[in-house]
Parts: structure tokens; C-alpha cells; sequence
């Protein structure tokens, strides 16, 4: 893994329909990710780092999923971001 | 066509290479201008970028894709804005009290998304680097988007409630107002490098969070879909400008160490100015929202101190410190929301939203979320304005406070470690004196004094006589200069303000939804139906 880093990042998304199987990926692809419900919107943390598989996404969505979509949902994040067309990734750097 | 029927098709392009063509592609060499001539202002504050194309954008956004999830939103909003007018969901809010917040949001806040349309709009005008620019433009859109969408859902609530059908015109006369008109005139005033690190970075990323996420949950929590919707729909345009926020900062670390000590001074100052323009929200979650989300404390830990720690620990490699006014916003969490919800209150008759002080339910929540303040300063305080109230000689001031010079809000904050005492600084400019509200307002005036004595402060306006409609003759027999003020700013007295108990908005809401315009106080007016079973209301009379 590219960081050493402990530092939370985390993405916020809205509560809804859309976001249930990006939120599903990112349990799934960060272990350590902890989910906080909040009136309308979900809050994930995780240390140093998050990620955002498009290929987890899409067993848990059932269809083609373009990781810019997830623009639509997002309320906020923290952390450094990198997006290609597989993974959407939240960093910090220094620990 | 028949010729190219065995050409292979094009290999689909990554989406890197997709948006280097869409952007970096787009841009073109001048010929016939000079550069300096075509990018008037990029030298002016002494930031040395040696080469642009270091600029990495992460989101990767290209125009098409950015027109293609943009209206995607729009039709999402405006869906639940639509099912939301045809409802009458201004109804099923929690109570008439929590109206008075979006009155602060439409008279205080939506000006600003103008406001950075505008700002973007110099940036994508003036930046020489294609990637930035583009990022500019699309902001400057999401700013005017974030604008019209909410002018659209709270002209819902306009048709029922009083106070928000003056927006435009109010901005630029209300007292208070001035608080966040003068915050952006500031940034947009300034060079384009200051501007884009005091609102993308210093305002978007650092701040911005802690205001709209738990404000908005809130608004979710009582039951207003339309503003929660658009709430979140214009944060989902933040993420990305929080992006643009960050990546603007290492652009500029990462070009030449000169440009160091100067975004450091631009992170101190528009953190300060930030801070004390978004402390408006301190008092809007902790006192506005009836049912609540988090206590505003509590958003200043995890959005400031965790998250915003993380954030500063990053950017340590590049000489970057945190924000040297920080300790003093830690310092304050605990008061600022109580001093200012008490400075509204005793110049209610001069602000438009109404005021209350809070029930007994809410100064129970306040003591456990504050119980290192709470009970020591500020329950004692409304416990005496309550009683006065009962008494029938409410308190009330009726003059106008002192402002900082800098930041515009009335002098009502106390010295960190020492909340009896009420913080006030000064400085000498050229022979005359000019009262600031704290340090962080003074580190500010002492850099730039030459730009801050032009501020345009209210209070000083008004007693100076500059703030009355024409026709007014001050010398006329039964002249009050404090009703002539507030003609001026738009604000009907006793209406769009003024005590809640008794206005226009508590007694229209209990007509109409047959509910208490207070949750807490019980039923205002006969008009709140008594749900209890015919049974029990039988009993109650009989005993
Ligand atoms: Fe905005
Ligand atoms: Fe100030």
C-alpha cells in the first residue's frame, strides 16, 4: 500500500438508493472503513487511505458503472484524490 | 463509408488521455498578443509558477462528462423540488421557528454562490494554465447553479412566510449582511491567486464541511426535503472544488519555495475570515434547528481538529503550518453560537428573522453538549432575560453595536480563556483609530490597513446618515433615525423580525397546520387543534 499514513480520509455520500452498492464496495474493499449514518447522508472514515473499485461496485450494482458517476451522490471527502477508471482514491500522505 | 469499412475502430482512449486531449488540448499559443497582455494580473502578488502544465486536476473532469452529471443532479433536484411545492412541504417542517434559518440562508448565504460565480468566472478569465481554467469555468457554473437552485426552493417558503422576498436588494443594506458581502468582496477584490486559495482552499476545503454537512443533515432531520436536496446537491459540486481547493495548494508549493510564507499568510487570514463568517452557522445548528443533528462543538472536533488536522499533518512536508489562529477557534467553540444567538436577541427589532430565547428542553441539550459553559455563563443569562420577559420589560438594545473593522460582526466575542471579558483590539492608521473584534481581526487590518479603512461598516453608515431612503429630513420634528434605518435596509419591524411569540410567521402557521409554532411552548393560539382522544379531553374538563 502506498501510504503509511493514519490520518482519516473519508467521502460522505447521500443516503439513497444510488449510493447502497458504493457504500457495500467500500466495506468491502476497505476493512477498516467505519460507517456513520446520519440524518439523509452516510459518512465513511477510514485511516490513511480509501478506495472505490469500480469492479466491486459493479458485482454489487448489476451493471456497467462509470466511477464518475459516483459525482452525482458525493456530498463531500477528505484526502488527496486519484480517480482512473478503475479505482477512485482518497490518500493522505504524511502520517 | 464504403472506403474505411476495414479500418480498425479507434481504441477507446483511457480516461487520462481522454482528459488531457479535452483540456490541455483545447489551449493554444497567442500570436498577435503578448502573454503579459492577455494575463494582466498573475504577476501582481509576487506567486512565481514556472510551468503550468504541472497542474494535475484529479477528477479528470471533461466538459462533456461535466454537462452529462451536472443535468443528472439538476433532474434529481428539481424532481424533489417539484414533489416537494405540490405538498405544501413548508408544512411539514418541525416548526415555524426553523423558517427563520432559511431566512438567514436566503438573505446571507445564496449572494455568496453569486458572488463566486462572478469570482470563477475572473479566474477562468485570468489563470494562463488550461487545466485551472476549465476547472475555473465549471466552478463558476456549479456557483451560479448553486444560486438559482436555491432562489427556486426557497421562493416556496417566500409565499407563506415573511422576510425573504428582499434578498438582493437587503444584501447590500442590512446591517448584519454586511458580515458575509464583505467577506467575498474581500477575496474577489484581491489577486487571483489570493482569491483561489481563500475560497477553494482556505473557505471550500478547511471549512465548508463543518456548515454544510451537519446543517444540512439537520434540515433533513426536520423534515425539509427541499433544502436538504439542495443542500447536498451543491456539496456534491463542493467535493469537487474542495479538489481543486487542495490540489491549487500544492501547485503553488510544489512551483517555487518563494510562494511558501505567502500561502501560508493567505491560510492564516482567510481561515480566520472563514471561521468567523461560517460561526453564523454555530447559532443556526445549535439554536435554529428544533430537532438536532450535532451541537456545533461537536462539528468544530471532527471538521476542524480531526479532519483538519489530518489535512495540515499532509501538507507539513511542504512548510506548511496550521492555521495560526487555530487555537483561538478551539478556544471559543464552546461560546461563540450563545454570544451571538445573545446579540441577536437584544437587537432583535433591527434583524430580520425572529428570535426567541431558548426553551427548557434546549437549555437541558445545551448543558449536556456544553457543560463546560453552558450552565457557568450563558444559562444564567437567558434565565434573567426570561424572567424579564415575564415581568413584561423585555430587554431589548436600541442602539447598534460596535463592528470590527475587519470582519463586520459586532464586537461580541470574549478574550479566549477569559469568557467574562469582552475581546477588543485597535490599531492607528494615518491619525485615526479602528476598533478590531480579536487578534486574528487585527493580524489582518495591521497587513493590508490601507484596503481595510475603506470598509464599508453599516453601523457607522446609519449614525452617519447615509443610510435613509430619499426624501427622509432628518431635522423633521418626529424623526427617528432607527426606524428611518431600517426602512432603508428593507426590514419591516415587528414583521420580518422582532420577537417570534405574536409575529406574523408563529400565528400563520399555527392557522394553518393546526400545529404549535414552537414545539417546545405548547399551542401559541387557539387555532393548534387539541389531538388528545375525545375521551381524554373529557376526563381533562371534568377534572
Ligand atoms: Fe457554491
Ligand atoms: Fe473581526
Amino acid at each position: 500500500m502506498a501510504t503509511t499514513s493514519t490520518q482519516p480520509v473519508f467521502i460522505a455520500l447521500q443516503a439513497n438508493n444510488d449510493t447502497l452498492p458504493i457504500i457495500e464496495a467500500i466495506r468491502q474493499d476497505n476493512p477498516q472503513a467505519v460507517v456513520h449514518d446520519y440524518p439523509a447522508m452516510v459518512k465513511i472514515d477510514c485511516p490513511g487511505r480509501l478506495v472505490i473499485r469500480r469492479e466491486t461496485v459493479e458485482e454489487h450494482l448489476g451493471r456497467a458503472f462509470d466511477l464518475r458517476e459516483i459525482q452525482v451522490n458525493m456530498i463531500s471527502i477528505a484526502g488527496n484524490v486519484d480517480e482512473s477508471e478503475d479505482e477512485f482514491t482518497l490518500e493522505w500522505k504524511s502520517a | 463509408m464504403a472506403a474505411e469499412g476495414n479500418a480498425k475502430p479507434a481504441k477507446k482512449l483511457s480516461l487520462k488521455e481522454n482528459y488531457a486531449l479535452l483540456t490541455r488540448g483545447l489551449g493554444w499559443e497567442p500570436s498577435y498578443e503578448k502573454k503579459e497582455d492577455i494575463f494582466r494580473y498573475i504577476h501582481f502578488e509576487g506567486v512565481k509558477i514556472h510551468d503550468w502544465d504541472k497542474w494535475e486536476d484529479p477528477f479528470r473532469l471533461t466538459m462533456d462528462a461535466y454537462w452529462k452529471y451536472q443535468g443528472e443532479k439538476e433532474r434529481k433536484l428539481y424532481a424533489i423540488v417539484d414533489a416537494f411545492q405540490q405538498h405544501n412541504g413548508q408544512f411539514n417542517v418541525t416548526d415555524a421557528r426553523y423558517v427563520q434559518a432559511l431566512k438567514v440562508f436566503i438573505n446571507g448565504i445564496t449572494e455568496l454562490e453569486y458572488d463566486s460565480h462572478r469570482g470563477f468566472n475572473i479566474l477562468a478569465r485570468e489563470f494562463p494554465g488550461v487545466g485551472p481554467r476549465i476547472a475555473a469555468q465549471m466552478q463558476s457554473l456549479d456557483e451560479l447553479r448553486h444560486a438559482t437552485t436555491q432562489i427556486h426552493t426557497i421562493s416556496q417558503y417566500a409565499k407563506y412566510f415573511t422576510g425573504m422576498n428582499e434578498f438582493p436588494y437587503q444584501f447590500d443594506r442590512v446591517w448584519y449582511l454586511s458580515i458575509p458581502k464583505s467577506f467575498f468582496e474581500d477575496a474577489v477584490t484581491s489577486g487571483p491567486f489570493e482569491f483561489i486559495v481563500a475560497i477553494s482552499f482556505a473557505f471550500e476545503y478547511v471549512l465548508t464541511n463543518l456548515a454544510f454537512m451537519p446543517w444540512m443533515s439537520g434540515a433533513a432531520f426536520n423534515g425539509d426535503m427541499a433544502t436538504v436536496s439542495f443542500g447536498f446537491s451543491a456539496q456534491s459540486d463542493e467535493a469537487r472544488h474542495m479538489t481543486l481547493g487542495i490540489e491549487v495548494i500544492k501547485f503553488l508549493l510544489e512551483q517555487d519555495p518563494g510562494n511558501v510564507p505567502l500561502v501560508q499568510k493567505w491560510i492564516d487570514k482567510w481561515f480566520w475570515r472563514g471561521y468567523r463568517l461560517l460561526s453564523l452557522l454555530a447559532t443556526m445548528m445549535d439554536y435554529m434547528l428544533p430537532k438536532r443533528v450535532m451541537a456545533w462543538n461537536e462539528a468544530w472536533e471532527i471538521y476542524y481538529e480531526q479532519n483538519g488536522g489530518a489535512l495540515f499533518a499532509d501538507l507539513a512536508r511542504y512548510g506548511i503550518k496550521p492555521p495560526k489562529r487555530a487555537p483561538e477557534t478551539i478556544a471559543e467553540k464552546g461560546h461563540v453560537a450563545h454570544q451571538m444567538w445573545s446579540v441577536f436577541y437584544a437587537n432583535r427589532d433591527a434583524v430580520g428573522f425572529q428570535m426567541w430565547l431558548p426553551s427548557d428542553e434546549e437549555m437541558a441539550w445545551m448543558s449536556e453538549k456544553y457543560p463546560d459553559t453552558f450552565d457557568q455563563y450563558y444559562r444564567p443569562r437567558y434565565e434573567y432575560w426570561k424572567a424579564q420577559e415575564a415581568a413584561g420589560t423585555p430587554f431589548r438594545n436600541t442602539t447598534l453595536p460596535q463592528l470590527c473593522q475587519v470582519c463586520q460582526w459586532p464586537c461580541l466575542f470574549t478574550e479566549s480563556g477569559d469568557p467574562t471579558t469582552l475581546s477588543l483590539r485597535e490599531s492607528e492608521y494615518r491619525g485615526q483609530t479602528f476598533h478590531m473584534c480579536s487578534d486574528g481581526c487585527k493580524d489582518i487590518f495591521d497587513d493590508t490597513p490601507e484596503k481595510y479603512v475603506h470598509a464599508w461598516l453599516p453601523v457607522h453608515q446609519i449614525y452617519q446618515g447615509n443610510c435613509f431612503l430619499p426624501g427622509v429630513d432628518p431635522t423633521a420634528p418626529d424623526f427617528n433615525p432607527m426606524v428611518e434605518a431600517l426602512r432603508y435596509m428593507g426590514i419591516k419591524p415587528g414583521v420580518d423580525g422582532g420577537d417570534f411569540k405574536g409575529s406574523a410567521d408563529a400565528t400563520n402557521w399555527e392557522k394553518w397546520t393546526s400545529r404549535p409554532a414552537n414545539i417546545h411552548e405548547g399551542a401559541y393560539t387557539d387555532a393548534v387543534r387539541d389531538t388528545a382522544s375525545p375521551a381524554d379531553v373529557g376526563a381533562r374538563k371534568a377534572g
